[in-house]
């Protein structure tokens, strides 16, 4: 017989980021009583890394700006592959909910008028990215954790989920424990929504907090759930390289929408040797044009520099492979240079980039304002993840919600800078709202008592096994799997590695049923590593398989052995499920068709 | 590489003691590392909290060589060459289990001060107006991580353990975020001064020391709201003014 304690709420949302805290006020607002299962303590999940802004057509800076365009630009930049619905949802709700969290509290950066100001990035056609100088993540973190404590939520701190827990093909709870003690909780909810976010740690080089382990996405896909473009990973192009132990924490994209460039160790700019083709009639081929954009020259076209991340990332790979790279094997990413341009440029760069300054200075020694730093891709972004419906954010589970990192399609092939924050805003909204009614119009489920006790004793399993010869060590097994999928499921992807990824992922679940910990249930690291390298396995598999299938380069997915875009591949999405034997089917699955009046001003805005 | 001894807290049955680890240090590694790698190579159990390692989050706050720091940003060559490093929990919370304390009183105390409240939009569309100018030091306050440094430092909490009495120097930079903000309309100086206890805080700047975002905790936020306080409550022509018209 298990014990745990057993937990009643209309709406359960795992997952304490901007997307869960957002659905959970929502929920509540809308009379349901909700629960916040938060992983780590309210207030510092992955979210609060976030830096640039926030992406909204407020139209604050640049009066052409407004949805229409938001909307051509986030499907140029993932590469028409997106959810048309979602994509067309967030642009025109981004810049409502971003005036919401002025309303409960957030200080935004403003312009001269006192509205709130906007920065340029990557693939936006104009200033669009509203922000807090480079910490834009944590004001709006802050923002909606100080308005949801006084909201009617029972937040669950360092606790985590194992499993979700279905009365026959519904979603009725999820079963779980608490960090502190490893007492075992029921949550029983009619509405459960997914928001853990993403899984970066499943690689070596990373910008992800430790909680990024894709933990939701299994939880999702195990409960029966679709997830589709989990081939598109996106790599940040500016990680640091350099001390070996900061390898992978980022650096903002607002250092280039800032005047930053990016040089080779020739002192060559060589973003602007190669612009693709779907970008060129927006960027210039200039170096002072491009450094006018930046200041805000309205009738200035962006540097190659402000392209989209994935062609960013493939280009300094480029060069670091042909051997043109920085000392540590990265490129040179130099905002200094700007001194030649305007007279109090150190202060101007702290007071924009203030984070940025404080981490070059603490963990690398270098002083941004005097020399160039040190940069290559890190694991950043998952584009994929599990299918939801665009309005309701119902995935095809009943009961089963999922909205921000951990949902797909709103990104397509590829991210742009700026609407991960948005996209968490917006959708994060709607999966409370639709939560919410379908909690109300639904009965309770039931909790069959031998699902319970298999998970738990699964849970247990690794204490039985503390002691026996050949036990694995979790963090080793965890480590190889980022080793591997570094090197095996990367920027630059062939069939063979794929093969051979998979194969590995295979050893690695072997392992990883022998792993066995130390010590008791309190606060015990090495056991609750043992238990999430399922997830992450899970999620490295997906990734490695739907890669496979995509025979073609587009978006944040290169395969050397197809390096250029297919027409049949344009059309589809990649779908991954659980089969009836436990193993992963992988479909290719027709796109739905655009709304004419959508596709029309795709083609008016070329 | 060099090899480096560590004595790290342990909780046990008794209690708790240090215990020593060795492991093998390499270049730009900073103390959280070091704790991982032993994590990894030695104690699995080993409970630390964190989740950035960026300085970001404000999770992995402890006491190094008896200094609060966050381990994540106390990078090893810093360490004095030769001599063991000491890494023990929070002093002013108390221990769930190594590395690990107990803040939870931190989010209590939060709730209970008064949330933000604007006053009317500016505009018809509902938005306000504010200049650069007047948010700076708002911005100043909100760069708070909450790693609850401040509060393991202050004498009132970590010697005198008045948790319940004194809200401590987070909840004081909360409460300046709140009070110094443009558009806000509440008063919570009565607050401040009967259930948040601001009268403990005698500027000794302990907290503004350790604060790894730089914040300037006594000068900028108790300083000013210790003034509010007394404007409001202690100005003697007031409270001649408030006894006459009673």
């Amino acid at each position: 017989m298990t014990s745990y304690e057993t937990y009643h709420h209309d709406v359960l949302v795992i997952g304490s980021g901007g997307a869960g805290l957002r659905a959970a006020i929502e929920a509540s607002q809308a009379g349901a009583t909700v629960a916040v299962i938060c992983r780590s303590l309210l207030g510092k999940a992955h979210t609060v890394m976030a830096e640039g802004g926030v992406a909204a057509a407020l139209a604050n800076v640049d009066d052409r700006d407004g949805w229409k365009v938001h909307f051509t630009d986030t499907m140029r930049g993932g590469q028409y592959l997106n959810n048309w619905r979602m994509a067309e949802l967030h642009a025109k709700e981004a810049p409502d909910r971003v005036r919401e969290l002025e309303a409960w509290g957030a200080v935004f950066d403003r312009t001269e008028d006192g509205r709130i100001l906007q920065r340029n990035f990557g693939g936006h056609k104009y200033p669009r990215l509203a922000h807090v100088g480079d910490r834009t993540g944590l004001e709006m973190i802050r923002t909606l954790q100080d308005f949801a404590i006084h909201q009617q939520i029972d937040f669950y701190q360092e606790h985590t989920v194992v499993s979700l827990l279905k009365d026959g093909d519904r979603v009725v709870g999820a079963f779980g424990y608490d960090r502190e003690k490893g007492l075992f909780k029921v949550f029983h909810a009619n509405a459960v929504i997914i928001a853990t976010g993403g899984m970066g740690k499943i690689y070596k080089i990373s910008s992800n907090s430790w909680d990024c382990t894709g933990g939701g996405i299994s939880l999702a896909y195990h409960a029966g759930a679709e997830l589709i473009d989990m081939e598109f990973v996106q790599f940040h192009p500016t990680g640091m390289v350099w001390p070996p132990s900061v390898r992978g924490l980022l650096i903002t994209e607002g250092v280039r929408g800032e005047g930053g460039v990016l040089r080779n160790n020739k002192g060559r700019r060589f973003m602007f040797d190669d612009i693709p083709d779907l970008y060129k009639a927006q960027t210039s081929t200039d170096e002072e044009e491009g450094w006018r954009y930046t200041q805000g020259d309205k009738n200035a076209k962006r540097p190659p520099e402000l392209l989209t991340r994935d062609h960013v990332a493939r280009c300094i790979t480029r060069e670091i492979k042909e051997g043109r790279g920085s000392p540590h094997g990265g490129v040179f990413l130099d905002i200094a240079w700007i001194k030649e341009k305007i007279s109090n440029a150190p202060e101007h760069i702290k007071r924009k980039l203030p984070s940025m300054y404080h981490q070059f200075k603490e963990l690398a020694g270098v002083d941004i304002t005097k020399e160039p730093m040190e940069v290559g891709p890190t694991t950043h972004y998952i584009m994929g993840g599990v299918r939801v419906d665009a309005d309701t954010q119902m995935t095809s589970i009943s009961g089963l919600f999922a909205a921000g990192e951990c949902a797909a399609g709103l990104h397509g092939a590829n991210r742009l800078g700026g609407n991960s924050l948005s996209d968490l805003l917006v959708f994060g909204k709607r999966a409370g709202e639709h939560a919410a009614q379908f909690a109300r119009e639904t009965s309770h489920g039931a909790v069959d008592e031998k699902q319970i006790a298999a998970i738990s004793s699964w849970v247990l399993s690794p204490f039985d096994r503390s002691d026996a010869a050949g036990a694995e060590n979790p963090f080793e097994i965890q480590s190889d799997l980022q080793e591997e999928m570094q090197k095996l499921v990367g920027i630059v992807r062939t069939e063979a590695e794929l093969t051979d990824a998979i194969d590995k992922i295979r050893e690695f679940e072997s392992r990883a049923a022998n792993a066995g910990c130390g010590g008791n249930r309190g606060y015990n690291p090495g056991w609750h590593t043992a238990i999430e390298l399922k997830h992450m396995l899970t999620v490295a598999e997906a990734i490695a398989r739907a890669a496979r299938e995509r025979k073609e380069s587009r978006g944040g997915h290169f395969r050397e052995d197809f390096p250029a875009k297919s027409d049949a591949f344009s059309a589809v999405n990649i779908s991954i499920q659980k089969n009836e034997h436990g193993e992963m089917d992988v479909r290719q699955i027709p796109k739905t068709k655009i709304r004419e009046d959508l596709q029309q001003l795709i083609e008016e805005m070329k | 590489m060099a090899s480096v001894l560590f004595n790290i807290w342990r909780t046990n049955s008794a209690g708790g003691e240090f215990q020593e680890y060795k492991t093998e240090i390499s270049e730009g590694m900073v103390v959280l590392d070091a704790v991982h790698q032993i994590q990894a190579e030695h104690a699995n159990d080993l409970a630390v909290r964190w989740n950035c390692k960026a300085g970001k989050c404000g999770s992995c706050s402890a006491e190094i060589n008896g200094h609060p720091k966050l381990m994540c940003m106390t990078r090893m060559s810093d360490m004095p060459e030769g001599k063991p490093v000491t890494i023990q929990p929070l002093k002013a919370f108390p221990v769930i289990k190594d590395l690990v304390t107990d803040v939870s009183i931190n989010y209590r105390v939060k709730k209970r001060i008064k949330k933000f409240n604007p006053r009317p939009p500016d505009a018809a569309d509902g938005t306000w107006r504010m200049s650069q100018g007047d948010i700076d030091r708002v911005q100043e306050f909100r760069k708070c991580i909450e790693c609850f440094l401040c509060q393991d430092v202050c004498h009132v909490l970590r010697e005198h353990h008045l948790h319940e009495k004194f809200a401590g120097p987070r909840h004081m930079v909360y409460t300046a975020a709140l009070e110094m903000h443009p558009l806000d309309i509440e008063d919570r100086t009565g607050d401040l001064k009967d259930n948040n206890g601001i009268g403990f805080c005698n500027i000794t700047k302990c907290c503004t020391t350790v604060c790894p975002e730089n914040i300037h905790i006594t000068d900028n936020a108790i300083i000013p709201l210790k003034e509010r306080v007394a404007d409001k409550f202690y100005d003697p022509i007031k409270k001649l003014f408030r006894i006459f018209s009673k």
